[in-house]
């Protein structure tokens, strides 16, 4: 136990004493978290629409009303050419292009179907989903309030809109102003956890091998356990400290809420750090210099972070990605974080997610401690 | 017997991938010698040396240091030795007195309990204890890694090239240390590419090739060379060798310091005929010096025995 507090001692020591590892470890975190949370806005506002009224008619300019105040829209220009409309696609001028038929309030003063065109401009998925979704609403609310008597069919990019006979009216629980602050800021946090503990445990290791001072701890009586506990003991502290400026900085710069027990975040955090340091440990059995463990971390890190559910909702990812991201451990921390912050869920409903993650820790710290005592 | 070895290495065999480092090398070393390993680099010198210090498991053979199996039981082993690796080892960002700190305390002692130990060899790095261990010159990281190695009082020491890549100055102020150790009663096996540091030995291994090719004195090694060797002085070095080399009763020709050494078969050449020789090449400007061999024409000559058979 005294030789354990000895190398944790000798680990503090090293590694506040490299000039990089304190920004590293306490601006970076608080840097990337501010700039990536304002920065990661999804958003969408002023999609461009092209406008071309064929039917100049007071039901058409109704619609048009409705489009711009909604705020979600504005008007990027208006004619009756689809050439025009095409180029104004092209060269990014516009998002969709609306096409009121000639005759429209004729066909639907006569309760005849009457069918719209859009067409969205699909480079960018997510703003072309959006955009399409808004217009579908907006258009909705029109069918409802002007023609509900009517029959009109609209079909907006292929798919109909069936007749609004239920009134449907959305709330957003646990976000209510579907605020994406509240939504992204604990899941950068997580990520900024997860690659700290990571990158810095790994390299750690690797580095007494690259620079052959393993070689000179090998040689005494030190056992195995003892120099993997020295190593990684300082790193779950560390991690733990940057995730308490991390919750400190959603509180007092994005005002996030916490309902739920800042006390369980914490535990679930001490087992997901023995987790992520689980991971840095194996990688650093694997590798022999920091070079080669920085890459095979990030190899790792970026399809971790990418298929986090994050940046892609994991819902709209096709069936065997959703069952890859079932190997994510910070697939789970986001989660756990986002249901225990913002619902307020208890251990009762997050007793799964300690569950995989413990087990997934042990899993990991137990195949690099097999791997540990081949290789060294 | 038996209890007198310090050291007893018995038909050792490591094999990498597709290099013998090692083959079937047997040695023993006396409780108290200072025993050298000698060899160029390649030889296996740190093959052996990390089998010895319980750092490698060799692929056959048996390892015994103070009548411990290093192959089972290795961390009894590592409480009574100290190892000081080839490349410097210790951590760099670390001060010379935290660096000593840090193994007394993973040995479970203090600097304090040890200080008359290394005291001799700490003295010396001592007024630059906050130093770091980076910042050090090349002979005082050797020194503070003597220290660490030694801050435990074991009873044997490995050391693994200590003074490869150290200035003179430095190296024979390491030397001297070693011989203070030895004085105290410890074992001591180190190797080096430097055969002028052999006689500084007891006993000294000649090694190539992951072969034994001699062990003994270093007084015996040399009265046992086979061979007789004349030095040849010149200014024109390289129209020499390659006249000498023409010459049919010469075994082996090499340069030697400033000298050219001819070396032949007991009685086969005599000094009359080499002169006929070089008179009769037309050589001018040299002349014949008597030389005894020392251990770097035994390690020659024996290399060269070796590579014929």
């Amino acid at each position: 136990m005294r030789i354990i507090l000895y190398l944790i001692q000798k680990e503090f020591l090293q590694i506040f004493r490299n000039k990089t590892n304190l920004p590293i470890l306490f601006v970076m975190p608080v840097l990337q978290l501010i700039v990536l949370s304002y920065a990661a806005d999804f958003e969408i506002k002023n999609l461009k629409v092209y406008w071309m009224d064929n039917d100049q008619s007071s039901a058409s300019r109704q619609l048009y009303r409705d489009l711009t105040a909604s705020g979600y829209f504005t008007i990027a220009g208006t004619g009756f050419d689809h050439a025009e409309a095409a180029a104004a696609l092209d060269k990014n001028e516009a998002d969709l292009v609306v096409e009121i038929p000639a005759g429209m309030e004729k066909k639907l003063v006569r309760k005849e179907p009457q069918q719209l065109q859009v067409i969205v401009n699909a480079i960018d998925g997510t703003k072309a989903g959006l955009a399409n979704y808004y217009f579908g609403r907006i258009l909705g609310d029109y069918n409802q309030r002007e023609v509900a008597a009517l029959q009109m069919r609209v079909v907006a990019s292929g798919q109909p809109i069936a007749r609004q006979v239920i009134n449907v009216e959305s709330s957003f629980w646990f976000n209510p102003e579907l605020n994406y602050k509240t939504f992204m800021v604990p899941g950068i946090l997580v990520l900024l956890v997860t690659m700290i503990g990571a990158f810095l445990s790994s390299m750690n290791i690797v580095r007494e091998k690259e620079i052959g001072t393993i070689e000179q701890i090998n040689v005494t009586p030190i056992q195995k356990y003892q120099f993997v506990i020295g190593k990684l003991l300082p790193f779950w502290l560390l991690g733990l400290m940057v995730l308490s400026i991390g919750l400190m900085v959603a509180k007092v710069v994005f005002n996030i809420p916490f309902v739920g027990s800042v006390g369980l975040i914490y535990a679930f955090s001490a087992v997901y750090l023995l987790l992520i340091l689980g991971f840095g440990l194996l990688i650093s059995t694997l590798t022999d210099t920091q070079q080669q463990a920085m890459f095979l971390a990030w190899f790792f890190l970026v399809v971790f972070i990418l298929m986090g559910g994050l940046f892609t909702a994991i819902e709209n990812m096709p069936g065997w990605a959703q069952t890859i991201t079932l190997f994510n451990p910070i697939r789970y921390f986001i989660e756990f974080v986002r249901l225990v912050m913002l619902k307020g869920a208890g251990w009762q409903e997050t007793r799964f997610f300690f569950a995989v993650i413990f087990g997934y820790a042990v899993l990991l710290n137990g195949l690099a401690i097999l791997n540990y005592k081949k290789t060294a | 017997m038996e209890n007198q070895n310090a050291v007893i290495v018995k038909n050792l065999v490591k094999t990498y991938a597709h290099v013998e480092a090692l083959k079937e090398i047997s040695l023993n070393v006396k409780k108290g010698e200072l025993f050298g390993v000698i060899g160029p680099d390649g030889a296996g010198k740190t093959s052996l040396f990390r089998i010895m210090s319980s750092l490698l498991l060799p692929d056959s053979g048996e390892v015994n240091v103070l009548g411990i199996d290093v192959t089972r039981d290795y961390a009894s082993i590592r409480k009574k030795m100290g190892y000081m690796p080839g490349r410097f080892s210790l951590y760099q960002d670390l001060s010379i007195e935290e660096n000593i700190n840090l193994f007394a305390s993973i040995y479970d002692t203090t600097l304090e309990e040890n200080y008359e130990n290394i005291r001799y060899i700490y003295s010396q790095i001592e007024p630059f204890r906050k130093r770091r261990a980076g910042a050090l010159s090349g002979g005082m990281k050797q020194k503070l890694a003597l220290c660490c190695a030694l801050v435990h009082s074991p009873e044997i020491l490995f050391l693994d090239e200590p003074t490869t890549g150290v200035d003179a100055v430095s190296r024979s102020e390491f030397w001297e240390i070693l011989q203070m150790l030895k004085k105290r009663g410890m074992t001591i096996l180190v190797s080096t590419p430097y055969m002028d540091e052999a006689s500084l030995c007891d006993r000294v291994a000649l090694m190539q090739d992951g072969r034994i090719l001699s062990v003994d004195t270093p007084a015996k090694i040399t009265t046992a060379y086979a061979y007789s060797l004349v030095a040849i002085k010149t200014n024109e070095k390289y129209n020499m060798l390659s006249s000498l080399r023409m010459l049919e009763q010469a075994t082996l020709v090499y340069p030697f310091g400033e000298n050219i050494h001819v070396v032949s078969d007991k009685g086969k050449l005599t000094s009359e005929e080499l002169t006929k020789y070089l008179s009769a090449q037309g050589m001018e400007n040299w002349e014949i010096v008597e030389v005894a061999p020392d251990i770097e024409d035994c390690f020659i000559a024996l290399m060269n025995q070796h590579v014929a058979a």
